[in-house]
């Protein structure tokens, strides 16, 4: 579980990378999952449509790795049902708040680049690295 | 082809190089992320190779793409506008971490691992679409 992948995870990062470079270059817009997802939630006429898209595409991105391994990708979650619907209203809320996740803030807008998102990625990252020494190595 | 079908061609195609790479890098998989975050457990620096990936192409070639005056296939970029660090920035990132190190999940994955229709991912995916409402519910007013 927890092995050390630099390689695979370099190159998969390059083509997350390639997906926001994609976005940004034909259609202007930023490569950020809570903001495109919350368009849909709220649809607005004319801008729903790429939203869309682009999640079927996620998911089309991961069922084409799923077919080339011969095996759907590992997800391992060990959190229970309680923990995660906290956990999910906090991050669905938490992006909406702070205008983005680690897409937007972290892979896009670094790269702008934007001081709003270096801020949101340092404090989202020191976060979950507090939570995480909280709950498994404090109150464990 | 029109522009607003190229539009759409190109938001699956990058859609799906999201989804390749997610899956590629494992930051699909929360056991993976929170071994990551996990600093003091047995830690696993993968996420940081995840991003400098990222940042190595969006950090050049986003400086490339926005000295042009449009994008390929539409009028104009749009981009943030917002500049000022509010306490709405730092506050909503602080509750996106504890959301996320709670679950290891963050909105690309989550979505992306629907694709395992997972009973737990579903949970949270559900949750995330509620909080997500909520917002739009409360800044309404």
């Amino acid at each position: 579980m927890a092995d050390f992948t630099p390689v695979s995870g370099f190159m998969g990062g390059m083509l997350i990378g390639l997906a926001a470079t994609v976005l940004l270059a034909a259609n202007g817009r930023i490569a950020g999952v809570s903001g495109i997802l919350a368009g849909v939630i709220k649809p607005v006429r004319g801008d729903t449509v790429w939203r869309v898209l682009f999640i079927f595409g996620i998911w089309l991105g991961v069922l084409a790795y799923g077919f080339a391994r011969g095996a759907a990708p590992l997800v391992e979650i060990e959190a229970g049902w309680p923990t995660l619907v906290v956990a999910g209203l906090l991050v669905g809320f938490g992006t909406r708040l702070g205008s983005g996740c680690t897409s937007g803030h972290g892979v896009c807008g670094i790269a702008r680049p934007s001081k709003r998102s270096i801020v949101a990625t340092l404090v989202f990252m020191l976060t979950a690295i507090a939570t995480v020494f909280l709950t498994r190595h404090v109150l464990a | 082809m029109n522009s607003s079908r190229l539009q759409f061609l190109f938001a699956l195609l990058a859609g799906a190089l999201f989804g390749l790479g997610l899956a590629v890098s494992q930051m699909i998989n929360p056991a993976k992320v929170i071994g990551f975050l996990d600093v003091s457990g047995r830690w696993d620096p993968t996420l940081a190779f995840v991003m400098l990936g990222a940042l190595a192409v969006t950090g050049l070639a986003f400086r490339v793409i926005l000295k042009r005056s449009r994008p390929w296939f539409a009028e104009r970029f749009s981009l943030p506008t917002k500049r000022d660090i509010d306490p709405r920035l730092v506050g909503g990132g602080a509750l996106f971490g504890i959301g996320w190190g709670l679950s290891g999940l963050c909105p690309g994955p989550a979505l992306a691992a629907l694709v395992t229709a997972q009973s737990s991912v579903l949970v949270f995916v559900g949750a995330m679409l509620a909080g997500s409402a909520l917002y739009s519910a409360l800044d309404r007013t």
